[in-house]
């Protein structure tokens, strides 16, 4: 007698599969969710039960609890104390501290992160370029710690192990010049690497242009500039491409912009269609080689890493980023009817795990 | 009276010590940052159109709530029934609305509040029968050409049997003995493999060895209880439960790849448990032939060895957990074991301890552990 095409299964898995595959212990009961068309889950509470085709998290985060929420941390800006040194130049000035907190990461997941100020991503520093900055670091976390900042600044001021990185307890004041303009980051650099940025230490810094320093392009640097009138036509949005790792096993559970996933899916962004859009787009993804936004049913213009007031690229509907690279996104929905428009990562894998959202365009 | 202190004293300073660790907490100083251990064993699954049921058991320093779903890397909405965290040892329902599709694999991953990931795989996935009449026949069909028909089968050598010499009757009991020893060896390891994947804490391996022990004297004490060994049709009928417990587990390797949407593996291995299966008919007429039995007690063997099969094979489409089934290995193994035993000590007392080491035995034996595992090989 032949083997046959299943000659090489072992008896023994076939006893494990009859173990696993079938449950006497459920008898003849239906479920509730069988019932109800596959749609008995329980409902999020905004009616949109049809629209992700049930594919998302079950439940809300506490945003209280956590003390910081995904929708006010998209136009959260940080722009420090101004004063003038006797130079007359300008300085600004922060405080962060780093502390060991429990975050819920997603609703009812609760990862023992490391964050700047509590929060992930920790506050998002706005400054222009040719400022002094300082930035006041304390460590009330329970390993050293840095501030690595990616711009233009000394060996000194470089927030890396010999250069301004801290124990528990103490304090560090890294001072520097804003350059170059553009959409930065900055993240600790202790060592181990992986597990000092995954577990919660980055966050976004950006760098706006001094129109005075661009004659040639002043209303594009003027429009970047916060508090200018060519900018409060914008609706700014910062995001930060980010996963975690809950089982620790070097592979996110979970993906998102700015740490909670689905976040912006049930409560979608809301996107005046006659004001311009400016997404500060930032990967800080950990494990995984690169990031991605798609935009539905658009195409936008790019600047990579923001240090161009020309587009990197232009009309594009999708564009990828590697670890720590970021740029700014610029669209506008002025010719679109209103209505739900995705975004999202465009690994799919990414998308399924949390990486998904919604404009609403109204 | 004073002995009655000496009693009570122990069971009060053991209540105190108890009391103590789970009220002062010293350990807790010990490893006090230490995240909660948990622990989720999936121990069934039911596809319905459209839906994925998970049975899950869970274990831990505290009880364990399932926060979030994965299926094929995408998180889903589910129901947990009862909702709410698994206490410990306590078992819940996921229910899950999902297109699965048949014939392909599945991927679950329970993540857990503290971030822990608990994996779970579909193999082939397959709407698991239903228990209407019409399945229970067709699923009993099976189980009857698995354990019944070879076993009734192998006894029509009996006759045959008759008329052999004294030193090949010996031999035929020694090739039961060798069969019986295969089918001990197969029965355990499924048993220990089954265990292993139970909860750490319900100790499914060890389960399995103190269930076939107990089996094992549970069945030594019957089959003594008048003061003599079983032999004859008592000792058919031991080596005849045996033999049924043993098909049990085989039906459950039927119906599970039944359930597993393996329809064209399981025809295999129905083909493969029958022609393996003859061998035991001969094993359970062994004790016979030097007796007058009526047909009625081929009947009864036969039955008695082959219809744990239709059991089997209905459990086996519906699975309990692996732990009930680590008990059921556990009890076949020892019930195969007391008859290893007791056909051995009817040979020791025919001819004493020196036929143990006679070419006959060993011969017998040897034969009997080979025909299994070359019969083995076709399943």
């Amino acid at each position: 007698m032949g083997l046959g095409p299943f000659g090489r299964i072992p008896r023994r898995g076939l006893l494990r599969a009859g173990a696993v595959l079938a449950g006497a212990a459920f008898g003849m009961e239906r479920s509730a969710a069988g019932e109800q068309d596959g749609e008995g889950a329980p409902s999020t509470g905004h009616g949109m039960a049809g629209r992700h085709g049930q594919n998302r998290v079950v439940g809300t985060v506490d945003a209280d609890r956590n003390g910081f929420d995904p929708m006010e941390f998209l136009t959260e800006f940080d722009t420090g104390v101004v004063t003038t040194d006797p130079d007359g130049r300008q300085v600004r000035e922060w405080t962060i501290t780093a502390v060991d907190r429990e975050v819920e990461i997603a609703p009812g997941v609760f990862f023992p992160a490391w964050t700047y100020n509590g929060r992930i991503p920790g506050p998002t520093l706005r400054c222009t370029e040719g400022e002094r900055l300082r930035i006041r670091f304390l460590n009330a976390g329970s390993h050293p710690h840095t501030m690595h900042f990616h711009g233009i600044h000394s060996a000194r001021m470089d927030g890396v192990p010999g250069a301004g990185e801290i124990g528990p307890g103490e304090a560090f004041t890294y001072e520097f010049a804003a350059e170059p303009y553009g959409c930065h980051l900055y993240h600790c650099h202790s060592i181990p690497l992986k597990r000092h940025i995954h577990k919660g230490l980055y966050g976004a810094f950006i760098v706006d242009p001094d129109p005075d320093r661009h004659p040639l392009s002043r209303e594009d640097a003027a429009a970047r500039k916060l508090g200018t009138p060519q900018n409060a036509d914008w609706q700014e949005l910062v995001m930060v491409m980010n996963g975690f790792d809950t089982n620790f096993d070097d592979e996110n559970e979970f993906y998102a912009v700015n740490t909670i996933p689905f976040a912006y899916f049930d409560r979608p962004i809301r996107i005046d269609r006659s004001r311009p859009v400016r997404i500060y787009l930032i990967n800080i993804t950990e494990f995984d080689p690169i990031n991605s936004l798609h935009v539905h049913a658009n195409f936008f213009d790019y600047y990579d890493h923001g240090t161009t007031l020309t587009p990197t690229h232009r009309r594009i509907d999708t564009v990828m980023q590697c670890q720590a690279q970021r740029g700014i996104v610029e669209l506008s929905f002025a010719n679109h009817e209103p209505g739900l428009y995705m975004f999202h990562a465009h690994q799919t894998e990414f998308a399924e795990l949390g990486w998904m959202s919604h404009f609403e365009v109204v | 009276m004073v002995r009655f202190v000496w009693l009570a004293l122990p069971l009060l300073i053991l209540a105190a010590i108890v009391a103590y660790v789970l009220g002062a907490r010293p350990l807790d100083r010990i490893g006090a940052a230490a995240p909660p251990v948990e622990q989720v064993v999936v121990e069934g699954t039911r596809l319905r159109p459209g839906v994925i049921e998970l049975g899950i058991r869970a274990d831990g320093s505290q009880p364990v709530a399932i926060a979030q779903v994965q299926v094929d890397g995408a998180y889903r909405a589910f129901d947990l029934m009862p909702a709410g965290p698994v206490g410990r040892l306590d078992g819940a329902r996921v229910t899950v609305p999902y297109p699965w599709v048949e014939g392909e694999a599945h991927h679950i991953v329970l993540v857990t509040s503290t971030g822990a990931t608990f994996e779970h795989t579909v193999e082939v996935a397959q709407a698991t029968p239903g228990l209407d009449a019409g399945s229970l026949w067709r699923l009993a069909v099976v189980g009857l050409l698995l354990g019944v028909a070879p076993v009734a089968t192998g006894m029509l050598a009996f006759p045959a049997m008759r008329g052999l010499s004294a030193g090949t009757f010996d031999f035929l009991l020694a090739l039961t003995v060798g069969l019986l020893a295969y089918l001990f060896l197969d029965t355990l390891s499924e048993g220990l493999e089954a265990g292993s994947a139970a909860l750490e804490r319900l100790r499914g391996q060890t389960a399995v060895w103190v269930a076939a022990a107990l089996t094992a004297l549970a069945l030594f004490v019957a089959g003594r209880w008048r003061g003599a060994a079983p032999q004859g049709a008592a000792l058919a009928g031991f080596i005849a439960l045996g033999i049924g417990l043993h098909n049990l587990g085989e039906g459950l390797a039927v119906g599970g790849a039944l359930s597993a949407g393996a329809g064209a593996l399981a025809t295999f291995l129905v083909v493969g448990f029958i022609i393996h299966n003859v061998t035991e008919g001969i094993g359970i007429a062994a004790p016979l032939v030097r007796a007058k039995p009526p047909l009625s007690l081929f009947v009864l063997l036969a039955g008695l060895a082959g219809l744990p099969a239709v059991a089997g094979v209905w459990a086996g489409t519906q699975a309990p957990g692996p732990y009930w089934l680590a008990l059921c290995f556990g009890v076949g193994a020892g019930a195969i074991f007391q008859v290893m035993v007791e056909v051995t000590a009817l040979t020791v007392r025919k001819g004493g301890f020196a036929a143990l080491g006679g070419l006959n035995y060993a011969g017998g034996v040897a034969a009997g552990l080979l025909i299994m595992y070359a019969t083995a090989l076709l399943v």
